[in-house]
C-alpha cells in the first residue's frame, strides 16, 4: 500500500501569502485525495478478496476425490477470464507431441473449430507453441504486430490482440498451456500474471490428480477383469478335467467291449464255415428227401442268422472303433477317406450317442448323398470329431422345440454331400431353434456356449473351426433363421490335409 | 515229429476259438496247441515242453498278474530259440516298440487276422519239417 502524496512545502508558502480561500481549497483537495485513496484501496481489497475466493473455490473442487477434469479446467478458464477482465481464454493440453484445445471461454464457434482442428507444436509461431518451447510465461503485446506470430488467421477470427500464455509444468516439462487474450491491446498486469500462474499450478495438480484417479480406476478394472478371467479359467480347467476323464472312461469301456465283441465276430464267422462242413458231410448221408429238405432249410436259416450276427457285430465294432478314435489324443494320420462313409458313420455314432445319453431321444434323419463325391485326403479322426459335434448340436437344437409346446414340431436333421470338382461340400441342417444374430457372431469363439453350465464346453465349434480351416484349409459357415433352421456348410479341398500341411497350417 | 504251439490268454474261450480255427490241422496232426490262461502257467508249459518241438508262442499282453510283456524276456531266457508273437488289443506304436525291443517276433492286433496267423504257423511248421 502506498502513502498518499502530500503537497510540497514550497506550494504551502505561496498559498500563505494569500487570504482564507487558499486554506479551504487545500483541505478539500486533501479530502479529495483521501477519498480517492480509499476508493482505490477498497477496489484493491475487493479484487484481492475476489481472487482469494476464486482460488479457494478451485481448491475445493480439486479436493473432491472423484472429479471431472474438464469441468475444473472450464472453471479455471472462466474464473481467470473474469478476474483478468479478458475476452477469450483457454487451456491447451499436450497429447503425444501436439497441444490440443481442451477448455475455452468467450470464443466464437469458428474459432473453437479452428483450435479443435489445430495440432499445435512447440515453436515461436503460436502463443501456445512459444510457451511450450520457452517453458516459461510468454506475453504477446499485440498478436497482429508480432513478427514471429504466424497464427494470424486464428487471431483475426476473434480479433485477438494482447495475449498471455502460462505453461503447465510437471517435473519442469510442459504438459499444457493456460492462455488468455484480449480483443484490444493492453498488457497484462503483474497481479493478473500472478493469478494466472497460480491457476496454472493448480491446473497441473488437477491434471495429475485426474491422471492418478484414472490410473487407479483402470487398475481396479484390470484387477476385476483378471479375477473374472481366473474364475473362467478355473471353470474351464474343471471342464477340461471332466472331459479328459470322460475320454479315458470312454476308451476303457470301448476296450472292454472290444474283447467280447471280437469273440462274437470270430465265432460267428467260424460257425458259417462249420455249417458248410456239416452240409458237406450230410450230403454223403442217406436220408429221405423230406428230411434233406428240412436239413437244408434249417442250415440256411442258421447261416442267415449267423450272417446277421456278423453284420451287426461289424456295426458294433465300427462304433467301438469310433469311440476309441474320439477319445484318443493326437491327430492321427491323414489318408484318403470316403466322404459319404464318414458322414454316414458320424450320423450313426451321434445318433446312438444321443440315444445312450437320453432315453426316448428320437429324430428323423435324412440323407442326401452325392454318389460321385468320392474320397478326400484328410485326418479322419478330426473330421469325424467335427461332424459329430455339428450333428450333436443339430440334435440338441432340433429337440429344443418341444412338440407339446409348438404343436406338431418333428425334430429333423439332414446331412448332404456334394461333389464340387476339386472340392467337396458337406451340409448338416436341423429344423431346430436357429441361431440369433448376437450368438452367430461369437459362436466360433473358444469357450462360447449357450448351453447351461456343465452341458457344453464351448469348445466344440471353436475346435471344429480350427480343424476345418487351419488343419484342412477348408471353410465352415452357417446359415440360420431363428425358429426355423440352422445349416452348417463345410467345404473341403480334395487334397485338404496336404494343402494345409504344405501351407504350414496343420 | 510232434510240433507244439503255445497260446497264452486269460480268456478261456480263446481255446475253443483256436481249436475250431485250426481243426483241420489238429485233426491231421500237423501240430498240437496247448493253452495257458496266465503268464505263470505259460512258463510252466514252456519248461515242460523241453523235449518237444515248441515252434511258436502266441501271447496276449493284457493279463492279470504277470503281463505278456513281462513274460516275454522270461520265456526268451528259457527258450531263446522259440519265436514269440504278441497279440494285443492295443496296437499303439509304444506297445509295439516295447514288444519288439524285448524280443518279440511280431505284434498282431485283435481281432486276430487268422489268415496271416495261419501263414506264420505254416512257415514255422515248414521250417521244422
Amino acid at each position: 500500500m502506498t502513502q498518499p502524496k502530500l503537497p510540497k512545502p514550497r506550494a504551502t508558502k505561496s498559498i500563505r501569502r494569500r487570504d482564507k480561500p487558499p486554506q479551504s481549497t487545500k483541505t478539500s483537495a486533501r479530502l479529495n485525495n483521501i477519498n480517492l485513496e480509499i476508493d482505490r484501496l477498497t477496489s484493491e481489497l475487493d479484487e484481492a478478496l475476489e481472487q482469494q475466493s476464486a482460488t479457494a473455490e478451485i481448491l475445493e473442487a480439486l479436493s473432491r476425490s472423484s472429479f471431472d477434469l474438464s469441468a475444473i479446467l472450464q472453471m479455471m478458464v472462466r474464473t481467470a477470464g473474469r478476474l483478468c477482465k479478458t475476452g477469450p481464454a483457454g487451456i491447451f493440453l499436450l497429447e503425444g507431441d501436439v497441444y490440443k484445445y481442451r477448455a475455452g471461454l468467450n470464443v466464437t464457434e469458428t474459432y473453437r473449430q479452428h483450435e479443435n482442428q489445430a495440432a499445435i507444436r512447440a515453436g515461436r509461431g503460436t502463443l501456445v507453441g512459444r510457451v511450450a518451447m520457452e517453458r516459461r510465461l510468454v506475453q504477446i503485446i499485440d498478436a497482429l504486430k508480432d513478427i514471429e506470430y504466424e497464427d494470424k488467421e486464428a487471431a483475426r477470427i476473434d480479433n485477438l490482440r494482447s495475449m498471455l500464455g502460462v505453461p503447465l509444468l510437471r517435473d519442469g516439462k510442459p504438459i499444457g498451456v493456460f492462455a488468455l487474450a484480449r480483443t484490444h491491446v493492453e498488457p497484462f498486469t503483474e497481479t493478473q500474471i500472478k493469478l494466472v500462474s497460480t491457476f496454472a499450478d493448480q491446473a497441473v495438480i488437477a491434471i495429475e490428480s485426474a491422471r492418478l484417479f484414472d490410473e487407479v480406476q483402470a487398475r481396479t478394472r484390470e484387477l476385476a477383469k483378471s479375477l473374472d478371467d481366473l474364475h473362467l479359467a478355473q471353470d474351464r480347467l474343471i471342464q477340461t478335467e471332466k472331459l479328459a476323464s470322460l475320454g479315458q472312461l470312454t476308451a476303457g469301456i470301448a476296450h472292454e467291449i472290444k474283447n467280447p465283441l471280437n469273440f462274437v465276430n470270430n465265432f460267428s464267422s467260424l460257425s458259417v464255415e462249420l455249417i458248410d462242413e456239416l452240409q458237406e458231410i450230410l450230403c454223403g448221408v442217406a436220408v429221405d428227401d423230406k428230411t434233406r429238405g428240412q436239413i437244408a432249410e434249417l442250415s440256411d436259416m442258421l447261416r442267415g442268422n449267423l450272417d446277421k450276427v456278423m453284420q451287426h457285430g461289424k456295426r458294433a465294432d465300427s462304433i467301438v472303433k469310433n469311440m476309441l478314435l474320439h477319445s484318443r489324443q493326437g491327430s492321427g494320420e491323414r489318408q484318403p477317406v470316403d466322404i459319404n462313409a464318414i458322414v454316414e458313420e458320424s450320423l450313426n455314432l451321434a445318433f446312438h450317442g444321443a440315444r445312450a445319453e437320453k432315453q426316448g431321444f428320437n429324430i428323423t434323419l435324412e440323407r442326401s448323398f452325392d454318389s460321385t463325391v468320392g474320397k478326400v485326403d484328410l485326418f479322419p479322426q478330426e473330421i469325424t470329431r467335427v461332424l459329430l459335434n455339428l450333428i450333436s448340436n443339430g440334435f440338441y437344437a432340433a429337440n429344443q422345440d418341444k412338440p407339446e409346446a409348438n404343436g406338431g414340431h418333428e425334430p429333423k436333421l439332414s446331412a448332404a454331400t456334394k461333389n464340387l470338382g476339386d472340392r467337396v461340400e458337406i451340409r448338416i441342417r436341423d429344423n431346430g431353434t436357429g441361431i440369433p444374430p448376437e450368438v452367430k457372431e461369437k459362436m466360433f469363439n473358444p469357450f462360447f456356449t449357450t448351453k447351461p453350465a456343465g452341458e457344453g464346453t464351448g469348445l466344440g465349434l471353436s475346435l471344429s473351426h480350427d480343424i476345418i480351416v487351419k488343419q484342412h484349409a477348408g471353410s465352415i459357415d452357417v446359415d440360420t433363421q431363428p425358429g426355423e433352421f440352422t445349416e452348417f456348410r463345410i467345404v473341403l479341398p480334395r487334397g485338404a490335409a496336404a494343402i494345409a500341411k504344405a501351407g504350414g497350417g496343420a | 515229429m510232434n510240433l507244439l504251439i503255445l497260446v497264452v490268454d486269460d480268456e478261456p474261450d480263446v481255446e475253443q476259438l483256436f481249436r475250431q480255427q485250426f481243426r483241420r490241422d489238429l485233426r491231421a496232426g500237423r501240430f498240437a496247441i496247448e493253452f495257458a490262461q496266465s503268464a505263470a502257467a505259460a512258463l510252466e508249459n514252456i519248461a515242460a515242453a523241453k523235449d518237444r518241438s515248441l515252434i511258436l508262442v502266441l501271447s496276449d499282453i493284457n493279463m492279470p498278474g504277470m503281463s505278456g510283456l513281462e513274460l516275454l524276456p522270461r520265456a526268451k531266457a528259457v527258450r531263446p530259440d522259440v519265436p514269440i508273437i504278441m497279440i494285443t488289443a492295443y496296437g499303439d506304436p509304444e506297445t509295439r516298440r516295447k514288444a519288439l525291443e524285448q524280443g518279440a517276433e511280431a505284434l498282431l492286433t485283435k481281432p486276430i487276422d487268422f489268415g496271416s496267423l495261419r501263414d506264420e504257423i505254416n512257415l514255422r511248421v515248414g521250417n521244422a519239417a
